[in-house]
């Protein structure tokens, strides 16, 4: 069991949890997941950690409520406790200093995306990040984006907030003003198959972290699979992080349609 | 092993139990039937099949057993029960005493009682075979003394060695790790056993159904080993969530790696990641760990019409479980022919009998999907049997050709596992095969690290429950020595 220590909702659908889970919180890092559970009948739900804090022994979730079970986490009060927390699991963000790098999120996907900023900042990095959602209410975590990147581009599809707009637009902006030496995108399915159809024909080194449907997360259901250039890989063990130019997005977004 | 059958088969008791009845008369005694539930009820619910036999058939089984004077049994065993022993006792209605002596080498002996290929260990091993008769159904008696056992209400006489202070950590709650802590617990050492799932049991509990092995059997099993002193933490990936080393820092002095063979294979054909297809892992683990269409919250896919690949128990258990989720028709497709096939009998017979269609001599090469990118067809290659391959079986040869188109809406691959190389990967200096299995010495399943002993399909790459469990005892005893001796 894991205890809630705080809450803040975001949105009507995005909520932020802070979570006691003291090992995971110790191990992990960037870019890192874990799966959770709510209830003894409760489904296995993939979520990226989106911070933690080792002496509180606590790491930070950011959920959206799309279903049922999402639904059921999102309603849990501090004081009230996961069933189960596992992880740190993946393969944590490779970080080094590429040189100017963008950083596009999209919706709750800023959540996962804050670590890797922060990350990639504190290793010498220029950061512009582009941080999308459909209309003001859906940006999150502009604040603390805003304390580890060089620059921030919002964009809104209703133009409520920053410029009108989707993300390759933002995305296409920092390209034309800037030399760009690398992106990481992470957010809807749809919204990196775009990302990374735009860096590709500028040839801009990129990786999309994949929220594929999970089970275990250990490597043992292959409920994950994702072909990368060619090639079947588990999102679970081998990403979430892949080479975006890379991914198959089309069948992506095929095995995430319920 | 530490066994010695003699001394047991000398006891005053068992002397005069042996000359009550003269070999001839015990042979004269036809070998037990296994009540089953009726084909056509248990598929329409998730009761074990297998009913298990009452008192009066195991003690008349019991009295089939010649108590040989040198039991070939007991060398059938991966662990080596004292096979004569436990089943001499139901012949004189001793039951809490021939669970005792299961107990004695097996942690499990209701899970082995019902998922061991007895056919080919023990059993295969029984003088009665060479008398042109049948087996004693050693199997059956194991589950029935285990059973009484656990519905006596008792509580189990275990010999526990006083305790020593040393701390030794399993990594996996599957059979070899339960076998090794149940072994280790008894030796006197402190025993936590790390399980990266929410529920203790591995495989027994995410892959074996429960209308072949119910999960209150296995969770007995597993509160007897609390009983017993081993604490269980679960949600804990070693390699992730803690370290190899800090299990040296957190005191262990032994760890015993049964982290399993997790990886599904698939067979890298077109159309294999569409909707619909999936390894036969995640459509067991989701109902039987998930509780998926059982109340759970989790979702699993439904199929009118299912083709499950391969022909192997998991196989075997898919396609049973497939119609028990509904199906109107389920269709195992196998590459070779049904006496090819490694599953046992026992539940190929039993699919058989639930209205499994085999496809047998036949590959799938393709899947089709719908406008959903849902499969809606199967594309199977025949074939034919050619020459032996490495494993003696002969290998199947596509017919040139030949090729069928079946309409599916849900496959099931069930072509076998890799190892899990989260664990080995995560362990630096490790040596680990080109398989991705850990290496370790035969006898005593150590690796090249002195203080890490593996077994079960991390080290095999796949193979049975008794199997793993044989690797685990094995692991404990040698283990056990070497941390005794410093």
């Amino acid at each position: 069991m894991n205890k809630i220590v705080s809450k803040e909702k975001f949105s009507e659908n995005v909520t932020k949890l802070v979570v006691e889970a003291p090992l995971i919180a110790k191990a992990r890092r960037a870019g890192h997941f874990v799966i959770v559970r709510c209830g003894e009948k409760g489904e296995r739900i993939p979520l990226t950690i989106a911070d933690s804090d080792v002496k509180a022994g606590t790491i930070t979730l950011v959920i959206q409520a799309v279903g049922d079970s999402t639904r059921k986490i999102c309603a849990l009060e501090p004081g009230d406790s996961l069933t189960d927390v596992v992880g740190p699991l993946g393969q944590a963000t490779k970080i080094k200093n590429y040189g100017t790098v963008v950083c596009c999120g999209g919706g709750v996907g800023v959540a996962p995306l804050l670590p890797i900023i922060r990350a990639l900042k504190e290793a010498g990095n220029r950061v512009v990040s582009v941080l999308c959602g459909r209309t003001k209410d859906l940006i999150i975590l502009e604040k603390e984006v805003r304390e580890s990147s060089d620059d921030v581009i919002i964009m809104t599809d209703d133009g409520s907030y920053g410029k009108k707009g989707i993300s390759t637009a933002g995305v296409e902006e920092v390209i034309q003003r800037e030399k760009v030496d690398y992106c990481v995108t992470i957010g809807p399915a749809i919204m990196m198959k775009f990302v990374s159809l735009l860096t590709k024909k500028y040839e801009i080194p990129t990786e999309a972290s994949l929220n594929a449907i999970m089970v275990d997360g250990t490597g043992m259901c292959g409920a994950c699979r994702v072909t990368v250039g060619g090639r079947t890989r588990f999102v679970c063990v081998e990403g979430p992080e892949f080479d975006a130019h890379q991914i198959d997005f089309d069948e992506l977004l095929m095995r995430l349609r319920g | 092993m530490e066994n010695n059958y003699n001394e047991s088969r000398n006891e005053q008791w068992r002397v005069e139990l042996r000359n009550s009845i003269s070999p001839k008369d015990r042979a004269a005694i036809e070998r037990v039937e296994m009540p089953q539930l009726d084909p056509s009820y248990r598929i329409t619910c998730n009761e074990e099949v297998n009913q298990g036999i009452s008192e009066e058939q195991a003690v008349r089984e019991a009295t089939r057993c010649l108590d040989c004077n040198n039991p070939q049994c007991v060398t059938g065993c991966p662990v080596g029960i004292d096979i004569p022993k436990f089943i001499k006792n139901i012949e004189r209605r001793q039951f809490a005493d021939a669970a005792a002596a299961l107990k004695e080498t097996s942690s499990l002996p209701a899970v082995c009682g019902r998922v061991c290929p007895q056919e080919k260990q023990c059993e295969s091993k029984c003088i009665r075979l060479k008398m042109k008769q049948p087996a004693v159904a050693i199997g059956y008696l194991e589950r029935f003394a285990a059973d009484w056992q656990r519905n006596s209400g008792t509580e189990e006489t275990v010999k526990m060695a006083p305790k020593n202070g040393i701390k030794v950590a399993v990594i996996g709650s599957g059979p070899s790790g339960l076998s090794f802590a149940g072994d280790m617990a008894k030796k006197g050492f402190d025993v936590t056993v790390f399980e990266a799932l929410h529920e203790i049991g591995g495989v027994l509990k995410y892959g074996i159904p429960e209308f072949r092995l119910p999960n209150a059997v296995v969770d007995h099993e597993i509160e007897g080993l609390r009983k017993m002193g081993v604490d269980f933490q679960k949600d804990i990936l070693v390699g992730k969530t803690i370290t190899y080393d800090d299990l040296h820092d957190m005191g262990f002095k032994g760890i015993f790696v049964g982290s399993g063979a997790g990886f599904p294979r698939f067979m890298n054909i077109p159309g294999e990641n569409l909707k619909g297809v999936m390894s036969s892992n995640e459509y067991l683990t989701r109902i039987n760990l998930m509780q998926a269409g059982r109340g759970g919250d989790t979702p699993v896919l439904q199929g009118e019409t299912v083709a499950v690949v391969g022909g192997g128990n998991t196989a075997m258990d898919s396609t049973r479980t497939a119609l028990r989720m509904g199906a109107k028709r389920v269709i195992l497709v196998y590459r070779r022919g049904e006496s090819e096939m490694p599953a046992r009998l026992e539940e190929i017979g039993h699919a058989k009998e639930e209205g499994v269609e085999l496809m047998t001599l036949h590959n799938p090469v393709e899947y089709t999907g719908d406008e959903n990118g849902r499969v809606c067809t199967m594309k199977v290659q025949r074939m034919e049997l050619g020459e032996p391959d490495a494993s003696g079986r002969r290998s199947p040869v596509p017919v040139e050709g030949a090729i069928d188109e079946i309409p599916v809406d849900l496959v099931i691959v069930a072509v076998g596992v890799s190892p899990n190389e989260l664990v080995p990967r995560s362990i630096e200096g490790l040596e680990v095969s080109r398989r991705g299995t850990i290496v370790v010495n035969d006898e005593s399943m150590q690796s090249n690290i002195s203080d890490l002993y593996a077994g079960g399909d991390i080290v095999r790459g796949g193979a049975t429950v008794i199997l793993a469990m044989g690797d685990g005892r094995k692991a404990a005893q040698n283990m056990a020595e070497q941390l005794l001796a410093k």
